[in-house]
């Protein structure tokens, strides 16, 4: 499948001069609920040549609390040349985070990217459908507003724990994409339950493509119905990080490429990897 | 015009700022003009292929970094075949660093990438032997001069011997690889650190532990340099926490000739010619013509007693 090819190591397409170290500047940063804060950033033009499912490192700032060191990887949420603005929406779960959550209208931060290699959408994917949990709708956000340019058809189906914690719902919505809710307090989230709904969209409509993020249950999942109907798929994973550029080996997963196990390093031939190459941890 | 250009043996670099051994790789050019360093120091190669560590391979510590990558290597003819060429497209010498776990096949690899287009090779004794005890070539001089003496008779290219800030005999070790024929030191690798997650009780590496890099380094690297830079007559590079100009100053102060940034490239990507524009300045507001006028310049002559003791201060 074509998707394996893409990924070898030594194909991918460098960035050529694509990557920047750049200042940029907070225009809000506003809590979305108990956890979440949606940054956006006035961003020269040179780093908004972004792909969906690309990231950038962050350099968080110095706080009297927080003294992060090395760089924060983030997917990038938004982005718009137009606008010059650069988006990120975060979980609030450590140093680095909470020195982010601290900024404020004016502030100044470093920023290195666009990184990594992104999500992709053949031209004859037309029914694309995305499977996101917390985070992971940061990152496969982007996506929709590509679905939308490329005139193509997305089911998003976002996962919370409750209600009050569901995120990017109207974002989803006006990017034009339908979307499908399930949390666990509605004991809607389980797997066999999240099975019948994508069973149920390739039994309709049919699906080109399916999308995810981060966690091994929707991995395992997409992993199964991807075989079970010749669906191909994409994982965007994430990997403790130093450099973020390729250079230092730190994030490297394993993944299995036809029977093969070899280790990738998620900042440079990911974040995205083909989902029937990507390893349950 | 301040002259920039530093010596290390019989090869002349442009400036004294090069990257260190496995913080730098082709991919750095993206974001930065690779032509204005000093030299392009590779990440360390081993003969074999080789996976590196189980990750978690690093962590942060307050202002610092730990690593433990290991050494995963794609093996020698893939470095000769693909990185050789690319850096030959740039007109800076070009450093490779190998390593090997046994005497005999740090020779063989030495001799492997002894080829056109490389201008020096560090050798990065910092790694376990393993038919001694396991310890690193550069934990005593007895180790050190047998690899040192094997590698120099395997390539008639500079030869930097990489040291370890984990022996407790730094001078030694230095004499013992200027002795078996090193052109220059470097100095220093990373020192063997750990870090516990304190709600899990796990380590924080997959490794369970690994190197120190990044500012808390430096005291303990500038200290090396120093004392290698007294005791030996090559060439001392150094390495360690340098993320500031006053840093490099610090290390031509106690006698390094050149320095190599590691760590601090993966805040700053840029930093490494952030530096040199602020060396530059450095050096022309002080009327300073030459960096060797500051190399060695340490004002240290009241202080022969706690030279002598320095091993063994409390
Ligand atoms: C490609 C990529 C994209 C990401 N996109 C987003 C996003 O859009 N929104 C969001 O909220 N989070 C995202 N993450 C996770 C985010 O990087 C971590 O939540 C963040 O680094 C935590 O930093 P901290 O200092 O607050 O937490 P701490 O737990 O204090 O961090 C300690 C160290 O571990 C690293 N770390 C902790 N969690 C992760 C993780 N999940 N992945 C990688 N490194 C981690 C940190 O970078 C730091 O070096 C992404 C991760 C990757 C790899
Ligand atoms: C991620 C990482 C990988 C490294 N890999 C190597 C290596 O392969 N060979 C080597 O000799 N030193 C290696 N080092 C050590 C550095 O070259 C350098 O000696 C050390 O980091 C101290 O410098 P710094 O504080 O400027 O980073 C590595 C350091 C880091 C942080
Ligand atoms: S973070 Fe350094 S290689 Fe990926």
């Amino acid at each position: 499948m074509s998707l394996i090819q893409r990924y070898n190591a030594g194909e991918v397409s460098p960035a050529n001069g694509t990557t920047h170290e750049v200042e940029t500047t907070v225009k809000t940063n506003t809590p979305v609920n108990g956890e979440y804060r949606l940054l956006t950033l006035d961003a020269p033009q040179s780093v908004l040549d972004c792909q969906p499912g690309q990231f950038f490192h962050i350099l968080c700032p110095v706080t009297k609390a927080e003294q992060p060191y090395l760089r924060r990887p983030m997917s990038i949420y938004g982005y718009s040349a137009e606008k010059g603005e650069l988006q990120f929406l975060y979980k609030v779960t450590g140093e680095g985070t909470r020195a982010l959550a601290t900024l404020t209208r004016g502030d100044t931060l470093n920023v290195l990217g666009p990184l990594g290699v992104g999500f992709t959408i053949q031209d004859d994917w037309q029914n694309l459908l995305l499977l996101a949990r917390g985070v992971g709708l940061a990152t496969l956000a982007p996506l929709a507003q590509e679905a939308q340019r490329l005139n193509r058809k997305l089911v998003a189906i976002c996962s919370a724990r409750n209600a009050d914690v569901l995120m990017s719902i109207d974002h989803f919505q006006s990017l034009g994409a339908e979307v499908i809710t399930v949390t666990d307090a509605d004991g809607t989230s389980d797997l066999e339950n999240l099975r019948d709904i994508i069973e149920g969209r390739i039994a309709s409509e049919g699906v080109d493509a399916m999308y995810t993020c981060g966690s091994n249950r929707m991995l395992k999942l997409l992993q199964e119905i991807g075989a079970k109907h010749q669906i191909p798929g994409e994982i965007a994973l994430e990997q403790q990080m130093a450099c973020g550029l390729g250079m230092c080996q730190c994030c490297v997963r394993s993944f299995n490429r036809k029977g093969t196990i070899t280790q990738e390093r998620v900042c440079r031939e990911g974040p995205v990897f083909g989902i029937e190459e990507a390893m349950a941890w | 015009m301040v002259d920039l250009s530093t010596r290390i043996g019989s090869l002349t670099l442009a400036n004294p700022i090069m990257p260190a051994s496995g913080t730098f790789s082709e991919d750095l050019s993206e974001v930065l003009d690779l032509h204005q360093l000093g030299a392009h120091v590779t990440k360390t190669i081993t003969a074999e292929k080789r996976g590196g560590n189980p990750t978690p391979r690093v962590c942060e510590v307050r202002g610092s970094m730990l690593n433990s990558i290991g050494i995963p290597s794609k093996g020698v003819q893939h470095f000769i075949d693909n990185t050789i060429p690319f850096y030959n497209a740039y007109d800076v010498p070009l450093v490779v660093s190998i390593s090997a776990n046994s005497a005999d096949e740090f020779a063989r690899i030495c001799e492997q990438v002894s080829v056109p287009g490389v201008a020096a090779i560090e050798v990065n004794i910092s790694c376990p032997n393993i038919e001694e005890d396991g310890k690193a070539f550069a934990m005593r001089p007895s180790t050190t001069t047998t690899v040192m003496e094997k590698l120099r008779s395997a390539s008639d290219l500079p030869l930097w011997a990489k040291l370890s800030p984990n022996t407790g005999e730094t001078i030694e070790v230095a004499q013992a690889a200027e002795e078996a024929g090193a052109d220059a030191l470097v100095v220093a690798n990373t020192l063997l650190s750990m870090a516990i997650d304190i709600h899990t009780r796990k380590p924080k590496l997959g490794n369970l532990m690994g190197g120190l890099s990044g500012p808390s380094l430096k005291p303990i690297a500038l200290r090396m340099a120093y004392q290698c830079a007294k005791s030996v007559q090559i060439p001392v590079i150094g390495c360690g926490g340098i993320s500031t100009v006053e840093d490099i100053v610090e290390y031509l102060i106690a006698g390094a000739t050149a320095v190599q940034v590691g760590t601090a490239t993966f805040i700053n990507p840029n930093i490494m010619v952030t530096l040199l524009g602020q060396l530059e300045t450095y050096l022309e507001t002080r009327n300073i013509a030459d960096i060797s006028d500051l190399v060695g310049s340490v004002r240290d002559e009241d202080a022969a007693d706690s030279v002598v003791f320095m091993e063994t201060a409390p």
